[in-house]
């Protein structure tokens, strides 16, 4: 899974063994709670769930709608508070942090690709790119950004505003943007669900690519088991637990996998 | 539908909330104004029928005292036949005019209403004079005694006994207290002072002994008013008038309403310009909420509901935002009335008392004006939502505003800018009355082809403010000026309060500091005496005080502006050179010869002004181009007592504001003048304006407390007062705007936070902390408000220039001056009203969940 590559220093370091990746851990969740409500009205969205994300892999968190796929990826990335256990993002633990540091955490070490919404209308494709080095103050590491610019393919059309670009253009950008500031994990919350298939394969492959190719640690919830098959992992949630994982994943295997969820939450 | 509509507008309550609250500030005012103005003129009205209960006839005389040969007023002998005459039960004569009274520090006991006035104390048989009634002591008798006003006496601290120095136009004398009074008489309840005299004093300082000036009637019981006037009036000499107590009553009664129509005017000026402004800021409000209900509207459409079903819908909620303003606008109003009641009291106004008075008039008035007004913002956006195809409802993008419409109000906007601008030069060009016109009509013209154009200027003129904001503020700047040009039309819309505000205010700065550093410049360039003495009142002074001030110590030079009246043309009515009619009368007036170019400056093209001293008279050139005079013509004129003379140029000036045209030595005036009308005295003295000097001065006049000493820097505010007046009134209406302005700007501002959510929500995520995103939103709050305030002050600054164009030739030294400390200000004001707009909207964007904001529905 090693790269063939020529990657900056810093990622060199990162992936010279496999036993060092191993070992390296991008994120970790351990014990990690989340109640909504008391008493009665009480929902547990995340049940004590212990979980890795390891660096350079690509992990998709997969489940029903209400399996807390999306509150365990938001509590992983510091958007969400947590109601117990722990999260460790890089060597930060995100329990004791203010708002205003979460915001800092999110701004120099997370990058995040959403469904919908992705970019400001008023920026062009490139200052889209860089807002997140704009707003922590850096200048943005050119060579790195005009690499990044390449793997997704939006050189010509980086002085175009969002509305003047396709919705797959449109996910580009955001990739680009979640990778321009060289985050040490990126979060896709559905990144491809408003994409059609093609355009959606594109985004998925760019993903896929800055993990085999720059060592980037990439973690994205999803429903869809083929953009589950882009990843190396796939952990499957429901009910608020971690109840299978899956490592080298098929369409047709992650497909099975949830229909026998489904099958056994029917059963059960 | 009506159902439907109100439940909308509950709906959307805090959204509605700033265009209730700007239609209520119309409202208010214009219900207040009403109010108020009913109310006083009720109890002036009251007041005046009070003071006027017991007259059954009054007679006033227009006799003029200068006059020698008319009769000065109206005789005792005439007083006496009219006391005899049957049905009258009383008859009381009254002589008046001005007396200030000096408190114990010497200084003038003001009178906040009007100037101080003395008159006559008239006792009855029983010794009683009925127009007063006192609480303390009892009326002057004697030739030293004089009574006061309770007011007065209270400001003075004076008491039944003490000494009191009176000034009237001639010295001052000090009297002993004999009383204290109180009185109906209009002046006095509103504060003026009065100080009564014995009768045989007063009338030898006002009139002439044995006359009166007015003579009031009391009816004995069973004698008709009417009766009595129809006897009374034969006796009376040909100079006199005569009414019933009714008829004066009335009459006054309709003066003191005239002169409260003039605080109408301003008052209703606020609410003009509130609800103007206000109209941009409902219209705003309605184009938002029906482009936030695009689905919906469009839903009704699907479901059946015609294009007027729908604009309807939107005019009826309008109407329901309309009324509830309009009733709360109401409330507020009457509160205001009875605040601005109390504040007169507050500034020394005594209003007399009397009930509220609530008509139908400004009920009828507010609801209508709130109800209409607000229906007619709301009109044109109606129409836009019904024209939201049906189709809307199933596309999930909201509808944006097409360029074509631009294009239609950009060329309207041009033209009617175009033809605003042409007009104002052209007005400006012309110059004078017919000038302004054109400039009036044009800058009407301008301020709407502005404010349809404002959309279009908003990218241009926020890219010039831009860099301002990137630099210091980073990222959150960067943003904010994208944001502000992102709805150009709803920039707009919220700039326009400010423009509005800002190009009135700014124009009229612009003219009012033009015009009062031009007068300044022409007092300083044209008066060269350190001081000029006046009345306090604006009467004419003594002629004791002009010789006192001569004999002063440390005067240099002391010259009278004394008005002389000099008729051309000697041949008595018909005029015997033929040429002019009988009544050329010339501006003249009398001076000291060899000390008037002292104090005044006097450019002398030819002649000699020294020979003002052999009696000879000086001419403005002008003049003497118009009459055909050269030094050494011999001119025949009429001198006041109608006596025929000849009187040679000896020079011929420069025109100057500050002298007549034509100008005689005071020897020559004062031989043919009974009482010399001295309307100022320039005095220049060793050592110029100093404290100590103004001392000897007010020592040789006698510590008269009715004698004001003006030095350069009080003329000058004597010129600048009233434009400082009018331009703080106008600073008022600026206030006025940005408060509507301020409202406008939270709601736009609202409204983006809301539309945005999904966007902050995004730049949360990415790291934009919570601080960052509230200082965006206020940059943009601030941006759209200088975009508002720049482009009213550039507006400003043009008309004003436009208009000083028209009056710079009736003003000496006129110069363009640009006050930039105050546009300057005006830009800070503007900048704030957008930082303290932006407070709540930011806090809210500043508060919301990130993960609610990003979630897609």
């Amino acid at each position: 899974m090693v790269g063939s590559l020529s990657i900056s220093r810093q990622e060199c370091s990162h992936v010279t063994t496999t036993a060092h990746r191993a070992t390296a851990v991008a994120a970790r969740a351990t014990e990690l709670s989340k109640v909504y409500g008391h008493g009665e009205t009480q929902v547990v969205a995340l049940d004590r769930i212990t979980v890795e994300f390891r660096q350079a892999e690509f992990t998709a968190i997969m489940g029903p709608s209400g399996s807390g796929k999306s509150t365990l990826m938001h509590c992983v990335a510091g958007l969400d508070t947590f109601s117990g256990g722990s999260v460790r993002l890089g060597g930060t633990e995100l329990g004791a942090l203010k708002d205003k540091q979460l915001t800092e955490l999110r701004r120099d070490k997370v990058g995040f690709i959403f469904q919908a919404f992705n970019l400001l209308p008023t920026l062009t494709a490139m200052e889209n790119i860089t807002l997140p080095m704009d707003i922590a103050g850096r200048r943005p590491d050119q060579e790195w950004v005009e690499r990044v610019i390449d793997m997704v393919g939006l050189s010509g059309r980086l002085h175009h505003r969002p509305a003047q670009l396709s919705g797959g253009q449109q996910q580009r950008v955001a990739v680009a943007r979640a990778l321009a500031s060289r985050p040490e994990i990126v979060f896709g919350d559905e990144p491809t669900g408003n994409l059609d298939s093609r355009s959606g394969a594109e985004v998925l492959g760019f993903l896929r690519h800055s993990v085999r190719e720059l060592g980037q640690t990439v973690v994205m919830v999803t429903h869809d088991p083929v953009a589950a098959s882009y990843a190396d992992r796939v952990v499957f949630l429901a009910d608020g637990r971690i109840v299978d994982e899956m490592l080298a994943p098929t369409a047709d295997g992650v497909l099975d996998r949830m229909k026998a969820f489904d099958a056994k939450g029917r059963t059960s | 539908m009506f159902r439907t509509a109100v439940r909308t507008v509950l709906a959307h309550r805090t959204r509605l909330l700033m265009t209730v609250l700007a239609v209520m500030l119309g409202v208010a005012f214009v219900s207040g104004t009403l109010v108020f103005t009913d109310t006083l003129s009720n109890a002036f009205r009251s007041q005046s029928a009070k003071s006027y209960d017991d007259v059954a006839v009054a007679v006033t005389s227009a006799g003029d005292p200068g006059d020698p040969e008319a009769d000065p007023g109206v005789p005792q002998k005439t007083l006496d036949r009219i006391r005899a005459l049957d049905g009258v039960a009383a008859a009381y004569g009254r002589v008046d005019g001005f007396a200030g009274v000096a408190d114990r520090d010497g200084k003038l006991i003001d009178g906040a209403f009007g100037s101080p006035k003395g008159s006559n104390f008239a006792p009855g048989e029983d010794g009683r004079d009925p127009a007063y009634t006192f609480t303390r002591g009892s009326g002057p008798l004697k030739a030293g005694q004089i009574a006061l006003d309770e007011g007065t006496a209270g400001k003075g601290a004076y008491e039944v006994g003490d000494r009191v120095r009176v000034a009237t136009n001639g010295p001052v004398r000090t009297f002993t207290l004999s009383g204290i009074f109180t009185t109906d008489d209009g002046e006095v309840k509103a504060g003026g002072s009065l100080v009564l005299f014995d009768t045989a004093v007063a009338q030898k300082q006002y009139l002439e002994e044995g006359w009166f000036s007015d003579v009031t009637v009391v009816a004995a019981p069973g004698a008709g008013d009417e009766e009595l006037l129809a006897a009374i009036e034969p006796l009376l000499p040909a100079s006199a008038e005569a009414g019933t107590g009714r008829e004066l009553a009335d009459e006054q009664a309709k003066e003191i309403e005239s002169g409260l129509g003039a605080l109408k005017q301003v008052l209703l000026g606020f609410a003009g310009i509130a609800l103007f402004v206000g109209v941009f800021l409902i219209s705003n409000t309605f184009s938002m909420l029906v482009a936030q209900r695009t689905k919906e509207l469009a839903l009704m459409r699907a479901v059946g509901a015609t294009r007027k079903q729908i604009t309807r819908s939107v005019l009826v909620e309008a109407a329901v935002v309309g009324a509830i303003a309009s009733a709360v606008g109401f409330a507020v109003g009457v509160v205001l009335a009875l605040g601005l009641r109390s504040g007169m009291s507050a500034f020394g106004m005594t209003v007399p008392p009397g009930p509220l008075v609530v008509t139908v008039t400004p009920v009828a008035a507010a609801l209508a004006v709130g109800v209409l007004i607000t229906m007619l913002a709301a009109w044109l956006p109606g129409r836009r939502a019904a024209k939201i195809p049906p189709v809307a409802a199933m596309s999930s993008v909201h509808a944006v505003a097409t360029t074509r419409s631009l294009v239609v109000r950009n060329s309207v906007g041009a033209v009617l800018t175009a033809i605003g601008a042409a007009a104002i030069v052209w007005g400006a060009d012309v110059g004078g009355d017919d000038g302004r016109i054109r400039v009036a009509g044009g800058a009407f013209f301008a301020l709407i082809g502005i404010i349809v154009l404002i959309p279009l200027l908003s990218r241009p003129v926020i890219a010039l403010i831009r860099p301002l904001l990137t630099g210091p503020f980073g990222v959150s700047g960067k943003l904010a000026g994208q944001n502000a040009v992102r709805n150009p039309r709803r920039t707009g819309a919220t700039a326009s309060a400010l423009t509005i505000g800002l190009t009135l205010v700014t124009g009229l700065s612009v003219l009012g500091v033009t015009v009062g550093q031009a007068l300044d410049r022409a007092t300083t360039d044209n008066i060269k005496a350190d001081y000029m003495v006046v009345m306090a009142n604006g009467g004419p002074l003594d002629r004791s005080a002009l010789s006192a001030l001569e004999k002063a110590d440390g005067v240099s030079a002391v010259s009278p502006q004394q008005a002389v009246s000099l008729r051309i043309g000697g041949g008595g009515k018909d005029g015997a050179d033929g040429k002019r009619g009988p009544d050329d009368y010339v501006a003249a007036s009398a001076v000291t010869p060899g000390a008037v170019e002292q104090v005044l400056r006097v450019d002398v093209v030819r002649g000699d002004l020294g020979s003002l001293a052999e009696g000879r008279i000086a001419v403005a050139e002008k003049t003497a181009a118009a009459r055909g005079w050269e030094v050494g013509t011999d001119v025949p004129v009429t001198f006041a007592d109608h006596e025929h003379g000849t009187l040679t140029v000896g020079a011929v000036y420069e025109d100057s504001e500050f002298l007549s045209p034509v100008v005689v030595a005071t020897e020559v005036a004062d031989a043919h003048e009974a009482k010399p009308y001295i309307p100022q005295i320039f005095v220049k003295m060793d050592g110029g304006g100093t404290a100590a000097n103004e001392k000897v001065l007010a020592r040789a006049l006698g510590e008269n407390p009715a004698i004001t000493m003006m030095d350069h820097q009080d003329i000058r505010d004597q010129f600048g007062g009233m434009i400082n007046l009018l331009l703080n009134i106008l600073y008022g209406l600026l206030a006025m705007a940005l408060l509507i302005a301020v409202l406008g700007v939270v709601n736009t501002l609202a409204m983006s936070v809301f539309e945005r959510q999904q966007e902050i929500g995004m730049l949360r995520a990415i790291g934009l902390d919570r601080r960052r995103v509230k200082r965006m939103v206020r940059l943009e709050a601030v941006v759209i408000s200088l975009f508002g305030a720049l482009i009213g002050v550039g507006l400003g600054v043009f008309l004003g220039w436009a208009i000083g164009q028209t009056i710079r030739s009736s003003i000496p030294g006129y110069e363009l001056v640009l006050p930039w400390d105050r546009i300057a200000l005006f830009l800070v004001a503007a900048g704030l009203v957008g930082v303290l707009a932006s407070l709540w909207p930011a806090r809210s964007a500043a508060k919301l969940n990130v993960l609610d904001a990003i979630k897609t529905d």
